[in-house]
């Protein structure tokens, strides 16, 4: 027996014109946990995708566990002892844990003997691992952290013996990742081993054997984890030096320009998602408002650019009041002076099916400077799109390519442009770096810091704890739809890390 | 996770995937042709030369592929905007009130192109009428436009059989129409144009509002891709959150694209009233709203495609006519199946060929794209 669990050799895989892996030679090793990292686009997805048997790949071999195996579906990596945990999970949100678990695994269509069965593995599996969860509890009322775990537990469940997990940490509180690492940790001890694929360096450097390295769909690199450093890594990654401190002066606030009072926003549901937030926003400061995913932070970013409507509460820019508990024009609002970088880029701050161009005035398509009457003006919509390809970097540098087809930071850099270079004198920005690259995250933060420079009073929403800290002059974190807390720079990560688990929440008790 | 279909070059997403999925409803017609005992190879012959054989055949496809144009880009419009509009029958249909009352008015006193302006108001000014209440329903009250357009259609028919048994049939007629209109009602025939290619148009129907159709494509063009309302109009039918973000109102667009659409539906009925029969007739939209749909599915919603995939139509019409006359084991139910069979592989199944031409095109692209990064 070969002591490599997975060999890749020569796997290609073109996408029509995009060339997405390029030759790839991967080893892991038996019991070993490997890392995977590179930038967005740079074609771990599509390698694990192929390796799980989502597309094929056009050329190269699969080896697991020392015979070639052809990988034609999913069904067919389960066989061979290969599981994933995906990054936006597969569970069914009403069935019970259980009832996931067995999903697509059931012995035979009657169900009773099997979910008897399927509870008695569980248990074991639970056990043999430390992995515990309620099998009866619904998925939807479980937090994320768990819900992980229950994917984590179908894998074990199909037998696997390599686990591959995708951006795992994405949706966790850093104490919950520390848990995921303890339990990936006991899993390599009893023997399975783990893919891990991520973008987020220190997570690599705390629980990874090995780390392969992807740039522009090839595999560049294979590092001993303890031989490498964050650095090095980086500069493989990006193919140059990167600065990975942002580098800012101290905040030089002037008056108030955002101001938020009392602000209580619900859900479609019903559902309190902002429970009565007030916070001052004040010129030339950056404030990041921390906390993990679903905490209210979309909810409050939202109101307050006039997307959805509050209960009650109020808000006043730039000296004007906004009536959020009524129906506001976000159109009005960004000729007030608000500039908005939504977080959820694809659905919101974008139409992915338009040129780049066309998506260099949305929101501002009511401005005069792109209209001859109720025309649009193309030649002045083109030319100030190139100008901002220019100033920002895009690339590929062409204002008709379809929005789509631009990689995850120049995406980005498409909405911050838009939103940026109009001067506006508050900018609120969710999650500037989500899914984007480390080269363009140095370039996005070095802007943040230049905006604010200029004046600019900034929003910032992240769940990026790092980010937050690195980019923000004041700290608010929200937990259940409250701001439980506000801290300075000098806030430790284990002190912001336990008020976004709403431990030190001082109305904890109230909920 | 990224789409796992690469975009195909423009010639193959709106030249080949079509024609590839029009050659197998045919290949499957010809089963249907066989299995009825005739010779498909003998229909095929059939149909063609019965729409385009002779200048009279190509008037009369030609005259139906106005139209289909219409409900075309009646349903394309919708379209762009996220909006099904199921309803260009019914706003065809209630145009004709529009078409009727401009003629019954004046065909006696005044020349056809002063009536012809007035009838295309009063055609688009009634089917956008018709398309307000849906439109309205949905942006207000969220009624589903689906439903609610399906419901008008019925509604139309309803009360048009109303209007042409009591109110605008001459008295004492026992027919469903209106009184026939004198010279000023009738639109004059393009026989000019077909003669320019030494067509004799014969008694084929093709009429100025053909020309007319064409105008409309072209504004259709215009209006979704170079008009601050298109921008609008596009923005919410691919992303209604986006459109929200930059501050669309969806009720107002909602409205407007609708009576766009239901105008553009509503001058459909020029063609047949004003065209070929000079009166208004029970039933005469004849299911060319539903037509449209599959016109505006196989032309990708896009003017460009929507004349051809019109004139597409208008040989199966004409074609298909030709087939039940000259074989009479085929009857006329046949060649509904043939329509409908392109419909389903045109419309309903457009995407079904698309992951193996995605395929053979990677796999030839690939040898090219090679050089071709290196360069990038």
């Amino acid at each position: 027996m070969s002591d490599l669990a997975i060999e890749l050799r020569g796997i290609d895989k073109s996408f029509g014109l995009v060339h997405a892996n390029k030759d790839i030679n991967l080893q892991v090793r038996k019991g070993t946990i490997h890392g995977i990292i590179g930038e967005n686009g740079a074609g771990k997805s599509t390698l694990m995708s192929i390796l799980y048997g989502f597309y094929q790949a056009d050329r190269g071999e699969i080896v697991v566990d020392g015979k070639a195996v052809v990988i034609k579906d999913p069904n067919a990596a389960i066989a061979s002892g290969i599981g994933m945990v995906h990054q936006h999970f597969m569970l069914v949100e009403n069935f019970t844990v259980l009832e996931n678990i067995m999903l697509g695994a059931e012995d035979s269509q009657v169900l009773n003997t099997s979910i008897s069965k399927a509870r008695v593995e569980l248990k074991r599996l639970e056990k043999e691992y430390a992995l515990e969860v309620d099998p009866d509890a619904l998925i939807e009322e479980l937090p994320v952290g768990l819900q992980q775990r229950v994917e984590i537990l179908k894998a074990l469940y199909r037998k696997a013996d390599i686990l591959i997990l995708d951006e795992p940490t994405g949706v966790l509180t850093p104490a919950e990742a520390d848990h995921l690492f303890r339990i990936l940790g006991q899993l390599k001890d009893q023997g399975k081993t783990i893919i891990l694929i991520t973008h987020k360096l220190r997570e690599i450097m705390a629980i990874t054997d090995e780390v392969s390295v992807m740039r522009r769909g090839e595999m560049v690199a294979t590092r001993t984890t303890k031989e490498t450093s964050v650095e090095e890594l980086a500069e493989l990654m990006v193919g140059r030096r990167v600065l990975l401190r942002v580098e800012k002066g101290e905040a030089n606030p002037g008056a108030v320009k955002l101001s938020v009072k009392n602000l209580t926003v619900r859900d479609g549901r019903g559902v309190t998602m902002v429970d009565n937030v007030s916070f001052d926003l004040k010129a030339g400061e950056i404030v990041g408002i921390a906390g993990v995913a679903g905490n209210g932070q979309s909810e409050l970013l939202e109101a307050i650019s006039g997307i959805r409507r509050a209960v009650s509460g109020s808000v006043v820019l730039n000296g004007s009041t906004v009536d959020v508990t009524g129906h506001v024009d976000p159109g009005a609002l960004r000729s007030q002076g608000l500039g908005h970088v939504p977080e959820d880029r694809h659905h919101v701050g974008l139409v992915l099916k338009f040129d780049e161009s066309e998506n260099a005035i949305l929101g501002y398509q009511r401005d005069k400077r792109y209209l001859n009457g109720p025309f649009l003006n193309m030649e002045a919509i083109r030319a100030e799109a190139e100008e901002k390809i220019q100033k920002y970097d895009i690339r590929p540098p062409n204002a008709k390519l379809k929005t789509a087809n631009f990689s995850g930071g120049n995406q980005q850099k498409i909405v911050l442009a838009r939103e940026m270079e109009r001067g506006p004198d508050v900018l609120i920005i969710g999650q500037p770096t989500r899914g984007v690259d480390v080269g363009a995250i140095e370039f996005i933060h070095k802007r943040i810091i230049e905006m604010r420079d200029r004046g600019m009073a900034v929003l910032l929403v992240s769940v990026e704890l790092d980010e937050i800290r690195a980019l923000s002059d004041r700290i608010l974190v929200m937990f259940a739809g409250r701001v439980v807390g506000e801290r300075g720079t000098d806030a430790t990560e284990g002190e912001l890390g336990l008020l976004m688990a709403g431990v030190e929440g001082p109305k904890e008790a109230a909920e | 996770m990224s789409n796992p279909y690469a975009k195909l070059p423009n010639w193959a997403e709106y030249g080949l995937i079509p024609l590839v999925n029009l050659v197998v409803a045919f290949l499957v017609a010809g089963l249907v042709v066989l299995l009825v005992g005739e010779n498909p190879l003998n229909a095929a012959y059939h149909m063609v030369n019965g729409a385009f054989g002779r200048g009279e055949y190509i008037g009369f496809t030609l005259y139906y592929a106005t139209t289909f144009i219409f409900t075309g880009l009646s349903v394309a419009v919708a379209f762009h905007a996220g909006l099904f509009n199921i309803g260009s029958e019914g706003q065809a249909y209630i145009g004709g009130i529009g078409v009727a009352l401009a003629c019954l008015w004046l065909d006696r006193t005044m020349p056809w192109f002063v009536v012809f302006p007035l009838a295309i108001i009063g055609s688009a000014a009634f089917g956008a009428m018709w398309a307000f209440l849906p439109g309205w329903l949905q942006a207000k009250r969220g009624s589903h436009i689906v439903i609610t357009t399906i419901m008008f259609n019925f509604i139309a028919s309803s009360l048009m059989v109303y209007l042409l048994t009591r109110v605008m049939k001459p008295l004492g007629s026992m027919a469903t129409q209106t009184r026939t209109f004198e010279a000023g009602g009738q639109l004059p025939k393009l026989d000019w144009l077909l003669s320019i290619f030494g067509l004799n148009i014969g008694n084929a129907p093709f009429n100025v509002s053909f020309l007319l159709a064409l105008l409309a494509a072209f504004g259709v063009w215009v209006l979704i891709w170079r008009t601050r309302f298109g921008y609008e109009l596009r923005t919410m039918g691919h992303s209604p959150s986006a459109a929200r973000y930059a501050g669309i109102s969806e009720t107002r667009i909602t409205i407007i694209v609708m009576m766009i659409s239901g105008g553009l539906a509503g001058m459909m009925a020029l063609n047949p009233i004003m065209g070929e029969q000079f009166r208004m007739q029970l039933d005469f939209v004849q299911g060319a709203g539903f037509v449209g749909i599959a016109v505006a599915l196989m032309g990708r919603s896009h003017p460009a495609g929507i004349i051809p995939a019109a004139i597409l139509f208008g040989m199966l019409y004409q074609g298909g006519a030709e087939i039940a006359f000259e074989m009479p084991a085929i009857s006329r139910d046949m060649i509904v199946i043939i329509q409908g069979l392109v419909i389903l592989f045109a419309g309903a199944l457009e995407n079904m060929f698309r992951p193996a031409i995605s395929r053979a095109f990677a796999s030839f692209g690939q040898r090219s794209a090679a050089v071709q990064t290196k360069g990038a």
